[in-house]
């Protein structure tokens, strides 16, 4: 495998790693408007409490990586999709200083509301973006030569909102494993419910896919991927089987599982669909890709650390595992 | 007012916003490992009370730098497309290392750090407050080191416009990086010190909480003693750094328009520099001052701004002012010290008022000389983003001026709202004071514990008949 391929790889790995992570912790924070009481929200908040700016960081290195290894895209589709991704930022600022704010704030109210809606727009906004890289972007002598406005259609709406249902699918799984009692109680329906509305989403974006993005259909139809893109949707529809079931059975560890099995089969699916391209409809990863020396560096600082970030993260949710006691960890 | 020019104050104003957080993160983390070190050797309650005090503050501090942190990361490739894609090769690295050292290495200990006391032992959560600050420092260093570059590019070849790079640790280690470093390193440690000072100050005036605050106060000054003088000389290899290798920016920090032939070059105290005239309109001069300073000789030469071309000056008003201003805060803060040292000699560094009192007003200083740094540093930048390489206007998006009117406006309305919550809520945390009663957890209850009234007994000459503390302040300092 070239260096290129490799780094295509790695961003793969880490824009999934922040979807399945930061995906978690967002989907509860949708769910914040469905906690009965303040004790319901503390429990909520404290299951993330520790591991949300780990999280959060995912989307920093996905950002970073994008930037070292290709420029091209970093420059194009950042500023191409300027208002969606600082939208995006405006969303993560309110639900990131509401951790700290709202353990301090008598009345938590404001600070509730701050939570969750600066989380829908950090989860539409984000799926908007999705979106937007799927309807195509402009580009004339490798940069940005679209409108500001070129992101916004139907579909990536459509994405905005299913990414709203992936989100809560994640979230209330997780609370399963973090919490007990009612909360538990109310996650299990919830999840049911967002995992049936998210398969829904699922069928109705793949189906509008090829009218944004001509090139998915003839991806799909022909050799080589032919032989195998049937296996997305398959392990798809295993998953959702095994979510279902799990949850009919009340199993507390294996929906979450079966959750990120049905999103990496549709995110697979996705890569498979684009893939060669970077910028779809025209920009391939070859041609937005950086110097090899640049790729060769930054890749044996990726091979040093990353397995020590991923050893001291798994540390810490080990440190941290179990459900939420009482200890209430913002009573510092 | 176009898309180049709205993105710089963007820039400018999410870069000048986010900064604030950092700077206390990197000293507070540096004052709560010392303060967890003494609570792990000395086994005294007092320093695991003042730990779990001051880390309130870390956290509401840390959460925003954070959330504050990822606008910027984002904005080089929305606002400065072209500027991300020319230098890429070279600066991006830094900042992909900067996430992969440091951001997961805080974040991954700081939950420990936070909510970690019921779960981990001591020496277990002592290393996660020096992983935080590590990571806090690490984080600092490789920012200086993108930003440093830009100021001195080194390591690259150009080709076709685009900056290839040649040799990475000749990059990454150019020539303004260590000065760079030290400068914002001490700065944080030193704004931090005296933040903490301040706010002991406050409650050994309000007379809450005597014991515990003594000794915040005795290791902050501490802190602030050695850190103040070590700035001022640290100041001073900065100047030269950049008379070397930026001698225009140099020449505009100081309002110097024409080199001097013979003799040394003036150093002005106060100016009025009018760029259009090439001239200052009114200043106090020291003969011979600039030439001493930066050459360390007294008839050193010192290029004037006219050596170079009209286009290429940045704003000399702005630069000279900053520069000043900041300067002077240096020696405010040096000169505190001073007193401190000679209050402490005599006895009296807890009780007198007015050395209380000034610890108190002050204490913000320290953040207002770091944004003076910060924009004699980045206007004395301009014209050029790279510098003499590539101008700021070439590196701009190719975006509309309204995306940028309307992101502007929005981070304006967020920075007001988060940046008066920061403070409710800090202040909030202040008027409740430390909790100096909750039980320590179990975990991370050392076997031979002094507790809290042992020490107090200590200090105050036995536990049953301590002096009334208002009386023990106002006597001596009458």
């Amino acid at each position: 495998m070239d260096l290129i391929t490799l780094w295509a790889c790695l961003l793969a790995l880490a824009i999934l790693l922040y979807v399945v992570l930061d995906g978690f912790s967002l989907g509860i924070a949708l769910l914040f408007p469905t906690a009965r009481s303040e004790e319901e929200r503390d429990t909520m908040m404290n299951s993330i409490a520790p591991v949300w700016d780990a999280n959060q960081t995912w989307l920093v290195f996905g950002g970073g990586a994008l930037f070292v290894a290709f420029p091209m895209i970093y420059g194009v589709l950042f500023s191409g999709l300027y208002i969606p991704l600082l939208t995006f930022i405006f969303g993560l600022i309110f639900r990131g200083v509401t951790f700290e704010f709202r353990a301090n704030a008598t009345r938590k109210g404001a600070w509730n509301t701050a939570f969750f809606l600066g989380s829908l727009v950090a989860v539409i906004a984000q799926g908007m973006t999705l979106g937007g890289v799927l309807s195509g972007t402009k580009v004339v002598g490798g940069s940005f030569a679209g409108g500001p406005f070129d992101w916004l259609n139907p579909f990536s709406l459509t994405v905005g909102l299913a990414l709203i249902a992936g989100y809560i699918l994640l979230g209330s799984t997780y609370l399963l494993i973090k919490t007990e009692g009612t909360v538990q109680e109310r996650a299990y329906t919830q999840a049911f419910r967002a995992a049936w509305i998210v398969l829904l989403f699922q069928i109705l974006v793949t189906i509008w896919t090829p009218f944004h993005y001509p090139s998915a259909l003839t991806n799909w139809t022909n050799p080589p991927r032919i032989y195998f893109i049937w296996a997305f949707p398959l392990l798809g529809l295993l998953a959702f089987y095994g979510l279902i079931k799990s949850l009919k059975t009340r199993r507390e560890v294996l929906p979450f599982v079966f959750s990120v099995i049905f999103f990496f089969a549709g995110y697979l699916g996705l890569i498979a669909s684009i893939y060669p391209y970077a910028i779809p409809p025209g920009i391939t990863f070859q041609e937005a890709a950086a110097q090899q020396e640049t790729l060769r560096f930054t890749l044996w600082g990726v091979i040093i650390v990353l397995p020590l970030v991923l050893g001291y993260t798994i540390y810490n949710y080990v440190v941290f595992r179990g459900k939420v006691r009482k200890e209430g960890y913002y009573h510092h | 007012m176009d898309a180049v020019f709205l993105s710089r104050i963007q820039f400018a104003v999410t870069t000048m916003f986010h900064i604030l957080f950092p700077v206390l993160t990197i000293g507070l983390s540096l004052y709560l490992v010392v303060v967890e070190f003494l609570w792990l050797i000395t086994k005294q309650e007092i320093y695991y009370r003042l730990y779990r005090f001051w880390v309130k503050i870390f956290a509401i501090n840390f959460g925003i730098g954070v959330v504050s942190g990822v606008v910027l990361e984002f904005e080089f490739g929305t606002n400065f497309s072209h500027f991300s894609q020319k230098v890429s090769n070279v600066f991006s690295p830094l900042l992909a290392f900067e996430v992969m050292t440091a951001f997961f290495l805080e974040a991954g200990f700081l939950g420990i750090m936070l909510f970690g006391w019921e779960r981990v032992r001591r020496s277990i959560h002592f290393l996660a407050t020096c992983l935080v600050s590590f990571g806090a420092v690490l984080s600092a260093f490789w920012i200086l080191a993108a930003n440093s570059w830009m100021q001195t590019p080194a390591g690259y070849k150009l080709v076709d416009g685009k900056f290839m790079v040649t040799d990475f640790s000749t990059a990454i280690f150019n020539p303004s990086l260590f000065a760079r470093m030290g400068h914002m390193t001490l700065a944080s440690f030193e704004t931090s010190a005296f933040v903490i000072a301040g706010i002991s100050a406050y409650y050994l005036l309000k007379e809450k909480e005597i014991v515990l605050f003594r000794r915040s106060l005795a290791i902050s000054l501490v802190m602030a003693a050695l850190f103040a003088p070590l700035q001022v000389y640290q100041g001073d290899v900065s100047g030269r750094q950049v008379f070397l290798h930026q001698p225009l920016k140099l020449a505009a920090m100081e309002a110097h328009w024409e080199t001097n032939t013979k003799g040394g070059a003036p150093f002005a105290v106060i100016a009025l520099p009018d760029m259009e005239a090439e001239k200052n309109l009114f200043a106090l001069d020291i003969p011979d001052g600039l030439s001493l300073l930066v050459t360390h000789s007294f008839e050193g030469r010192v290029q004037g701004l006219k050596e170079f071309p009209k286009k290429d000056r940045p704003n000399v008003f702005i630069l000279f002012w900053s520069f000043r201003l900041m300067v002077a805060i240096g020696f405010i803060l040096l000169f505190v010290m001073v007193w401190a040292a000679f209050l402490w000699r005599r006895g009296h560094l807890y009780d007198h008022r007015p050395f209380l009192r000034t610890l108190l007003v002050l204490h913000p200083l320290g953040f207002v000389a770091t944004e003076l740094g910060w924009v004699t540093n980045e206007v004395g930048r301009q014209p050029w983003l790279v510098y003499n390489l590539m101008r700021t206007a070439e590196g701009v998006s190719p975006i509309p001026a309204g995306n940028v009117i309307w992101s502007l406006s929005l981070f304006l309305v967020i920075f007001i709202v988060v940046g008066t919550s920061y403070f409710y809520y800090v202040l909030k945390t202040l008027r409740t004071g430390p909790d100096m009663s909750s039980p320590i957890p179990p975990i991370q209850r050392p076997a031979g514990m002094r507790a809290l009234q042992e020490v107090r007994g200590k200090m105050e000459g036995g536990p049953s008949k301590a002096p009334n503390p208002k009386h023990q302040i106002t006597n001596k300092s009458q």
